[in-house]
């Protein structure tokens, strides 16, 4: 509505029309929404068995008494997403810049580089999880670490990078070749375009597709349980072992949501700043 | 004296079709040339060869009497030195027809980047260099704009800056009008102007006729990927001798682009 002009009676008709469509639709939604959630309670707590499952999965004093021990977990996880996060940040952007070398003389890098990423974005999380925690340490190398929580942390930046390698290479071919044209003609050298041209593009270019990878990745740090780190889910589980009560487990999951509504908010305000900026306002 | 530049049977065949089919042509100090010809005849394409942004398939590029296109001047020992490719495109400009500004950069760090980067000005000397020619080009208030926020005449101007900061030996204008909106063109054209009377030496692909005919020393009019006929431009524009230049220049006409 423009200030200081009087609507005229035309337009005013027309606008108190909209506002009555526009809170319609709210009651609509509103009503819609309390249906399904009632049908959808009312359907798991009818079920034959919800009295047992109530009893094994949201046990309030069962979560109460694990959580310490969970959250202690957690700790353990959030440190390892840190070191991951920075570690698939660094080899994800070098392996995408290698990919996109070009020239005869590159070509072993670029193969070892596109192979690298064929392999780990096919090898599931857990048989890799499993094969750098379990085997790594029985070929019993000098000074190569073999506790499992950096081993663990090791496989999920292999694996994660080969996401995110991919990821920033679409965002450095995002950028238009001219780009490349203008710094080469005022004489940068290859390395100076790509660094102080090419990327900063491309990476703002990708910011939505990276931050989902960051929130995938704040969920697998849980995997790092099946070698034995004692992170949030090892802790439920030995809190299960201890109660035969499953309670722990939701209490994890729970956490784990927790952890990714703040990343995945912000990938939203990301995304919608780049909507913004690309739509000129 | 030694041309600028000089360009020898210059051939450029882009998947087997020849683009440039042997273009001799030389660009003397101070002098300004207008490259013009219809759409598709190759001026750009020539341009970006002699910015070396493309290789080409037969022919030589001297620079101030230098062969720079020889493959020998862009080994990685060679193209920094004097005669080699980086210190060739080091000592040239181009402006380009869609502007290519950095859109991340602000219009103070697109004209500043290449003289810190690439002739090591420390940052206060670049930003001052940057800031001098803005105004120059009447932009010293929008210095601190991102480009997505000037128009295109304001951007084009700012590309215009940016070429200047390298202090070329020679200037390349690709159509550098062409993208704008007609009431934005007069001002990109009187800064170009105003760079030719400073003594800059220009070779530009226009199809502002008007403009050519006041600016240019000499008009080349390129047909078909060969330098059919250069002159003067009341020659080549008034009384042209090949039957093809007249009737492009009967098509201009009838665009009502003859100023």
């Amino acid at each position: 509505m423009i200030k200081d002009v009087p609507l005229s009676p035309l337009a005013a008709e027309r606008a108190a029309f909209r506002r009555s469509r526009a809170r319609r639709s709210t009651a609509v939604a509103f009503v819609s929404t309390l249906v399904f959630a009632v049908a959808l309670w009312w359907a798991v707590t009818s079920a034959p068995g919800w009295p047992r499952v109530q009893a094994t999965f949201f046990d309030p004093a069962r979560a109460w008494e694990s959580l310490p021990a969970v959250l202690e977990g957690l700790w353990l996880n959030i440190r390892v997403l840190v070191v991951a996060e920075l570690g698939v940040l660094v080899v994800g952007l070098v392996v995408a810049v290698l990919r996109t070398l070009r020239g005869p003389v590159f070509f072993p890098v670029r193969a070892l580089a596109t192979a690298y990423v064929d392999l780990f974005r096919g090898i599931p999380v857990l048989i890799a999880l499993y094969l750098i925690g379990y085997g790594v340490p029985a070929l019993r190398l000098q000074g190569v670490p073999n506790d499992v929580v950096v081993l663990g942390t090791c496989a999920l930046i292999l694996t994660y990078s080969a996401y995110v390698a991919e990821v920033f290479r679409a965002g450095i071919e995002s950028v238009h070749p001219s780009q490349r044209a203008a710094a080469r003609s005022l004489g940068l050298s290859h390395g100076q375009a790509l660094r102080l041209v090419i990327l900063p593009q491309a990476v703002r270019n990708v910011l939505p597709p990276l931050l989902n990878d960051f929130v995938a990745l704040q969920k697998d740090v849980g995997l790092i349980s099946v070698l034995g780190a004692v992170d949030a889910i090892r802790a439920a589980q030995i809190e299960q072992a201890r109660s035969f009560n499953f309670t722990p487990y939701v209490v994890a999951a729970l956490l784990f949501v927790l952890l990714s509504v703040p990343t995945g908010r912000i990938a939203d305000a990301v995304a919608a700043r780049g909507n913004r900026r690309r739509s000129g306002r | 004296m030694t041309p600028v530049l000089q360009v020898e049977g210059l051939v450029k065949q882009y998947g087997g079709r020849p683009v440039l089919r042997g273009i001799d042509l030389a660009v003397a100090e101070h002098e300004v040339v207008a490259l013009i010809g219809a759409s598709g005849s190759g001026k750009s394409t020539l341009l970006r060869c002699i910015d070396l942004l493309e290789e080409i398939d037969d022919g030589r590029i001297l620079l101030d009497g230098v062969d720079v296109s020889d493959p020998r001047a862009a080994t990685r020992r060679r193209r920094n030195r004097p005669g080699g490719a980086v210190a060739a495109q080091k000592s040239m400009a181009i402006v380009f027809q869609a502007f290519n500004l950095f859109p991340h950069m602000t219009a103070l760090e697109n004209v500043a980047l290449a003289p810190r980067v690439v002739h090591g000005l420390a940052a206060g000397a670049a930003d001052e260099r940057a800031l001098e020619l803005l105004s120059r080009v009447g932009l010293a208030d929008l210095a601190d704009a991102h480009p997505d926020r000037l128009s295109g005449g304001q951007q084009q101007r700012v590309a215009i800056a940016r070429a200047l900061a390298v202090q070329p030996r020679l200037l390349l204008l690709d159509e550098i009008t062409s993208a704008l909106d007609p009431e934005l063109v007069g001002e990109v054209l009187a800064i170009v102007r105003d760079v030719a009377r400073s003594g800059a030496t220009i070779l530009m692909a226009t199809h502002e006729m008007g403009f050519a005919k006041q600016v240019a020393d000499r008009v080349c009019f390129l047909d078909g990927g060969v330098l059919l006929e250069e002159g003067p431009p009341e020659q080549v524009l008034g009384e042209p001798r090949e039957e093809r230049t007249r009737q492009f220049l009967a098509r201009i006409i009838a665009a009502g682009r003859l100023g």
